[in-house]
């Protein structure tokens, strides 16, 4: 099994106001970054000729990002233990503070390509009914049995 | 998870027990040998380093590694090929937390329950004043020091990587895993207070994380003054 995750954030910002273009121009270096971190597997891309366009959802100021990873650490450590955090340390500079919330992971079969309205009813799902074994968090974080039962060398 | 707390002291009996097996100075000073490298320490190069035999220095390891306080692993040799021998029994720190205080003290329950307050009314910035005066305040204690001392005495564990200065031990780990956005930026404000304090330039300390060690990294520091 892989580990998939999204996330949504609403911009302060249009996308191609100044004061979003510390955060549109750190798109290409980061996303470079997961795609060269260990246990990366795929991200959604709104536009592959374009790394800095956005996958926006219904409202193009209510954006996304979409991955999949081969385990919760591998995840981690791209999200909290790379360049990417001194980003999320100034999200406050681009996004609105959300109260609900904004980032989900879920198990997929190798190979399953996650889709956007799958994202946006597992984070429904989060939000309404909280944390569990279909639509979880890093904190209320639910292990894959089948996963967990085979070492990883096996299993990816 | 395996926890007994001894009812009359509120103190986790196995945290108790692996500190008591510090007490030993040959068995300590092994133990902090292995935590300064970092790990990846073999039995004769912990035995060199204390200055006791081998065969003593393996006997203290294996027992700090019993007490829960080590981990030991097996690591190949560098020379591959016939005579190379065996791979290298190998020490490092365990991860657990272990705290003994008395009279019992719980600092965690209520941090945490502060950083869900912070983080549900989307405070983070005024935590970061916060952490960064806090800062001010300790450093202003500490002017003219050497700053990898003050840090060392604040259980950052820096060592030298480069020109840079990183740190080993996040001293705020266990509340970092829950909210490490929000911990990681006041560590950064907190650590750059501290240097303004100090009389140091406060930029010197950057966001720079890596898995395992401290997310904050100095740059620049002169340390010879």
């Amino acid at each position: 099994m892989h580990l998939a995750q999204m996330n949504v954030a609403r911009l302060i910002a249009p996308a191609d106001d100044p004061r979003s273009a510390d955060f549109i121009d750190g798109l290409e270096p980061i996303n470079s970054l997961a795609d060269g971190a260990p246990g990366f597997v795929w991200r959604m891309q709104a536009d592959e000729l374009d790394p800095r366009a956005l996958i926006e959802h219904v409202d193009p100021m209510v954006i996304t990002t979409y991955s999949v990873w081969e385990s919760r650490d591998d995840l981690w450590n791209f999200v909290y233990r790379s360049e990417h955090m001194d980003y999320l340390r100034r999200r406050r500079e681009w996004f609105e503070h959300m109260r609900d919330p904004y980032a989900v992971m879920w198990w997929i079969p190798v190979g399953h390509v996650p889709t956007v309205p799958e994202g946006f009813e597992r984070l429904e799902r989060l939000r309404t009914q909280g944390p569990g074994p279909e639509a979880f968090t890093f904190r209320d974080f639910y292990e894959d049995a089948e996963a967990t039962a085979m070492p990883r060398h096996i299993s990816s | 998870m395996r926890s007994r707390v001894n009812r009359l002291r509120g103190v986790r009996d196995d945290d108790l027990d692996a500190v008591t097996h510090l007490h030993d100075p040959v068995r300590r000073a092994l133990y902090d040998h292995v935590v300064a490298q970092g790990g990846g320490v073999a039995r004769g190069q912990a035995a060199a380093a204390v200055g006791v035999s081998r065969t003593l220095a393996a006997h203290h390891l294996d027992r700090l590694v019993e007490a829960g306080l080590l981990e030991s692993g097996f690591q190949a040799p560098l020379k591959k090929g016939p005579g190379s021998g065996r791979p290298a029994k190998v020490y490092r720190r365990a991860p657990a937390e272990r705290s003994v205080n008395l009279p019992p003290r719980d600092y965690t329950v209520v941090a945490g329950v502060l950083a869900d307050v912070v983080e549900t009314l989307g405070a983070g910035e005024q935590a970061e004043r916060v952490a960064r005066r806090a800062g001010e305040r300790i450093g202003a204690g500490h002017a003219h020091e050497p700053v990898d001392a003050v840090l060392r005495g604040r259980g950052y564990e820096p060592y030298a990587d480069g020109d840079a200065m990183r740190m080993r031990n996040c001293p705020f780990h266990a509340l970092s895993q829950n909210h490490p956005v929000l911990v990681c930026a006041m560590n950064l404000a907190l650590c750059q207070g501290l240097l303004a304090g100090m009389g140091e330039d406060p930029d010197a300390a950057r966001m720079d994380p890596r898995p395992g060690e401290c997310c904050v990294t100095l740059t620049s520091i002169n340390n010879d003054d």
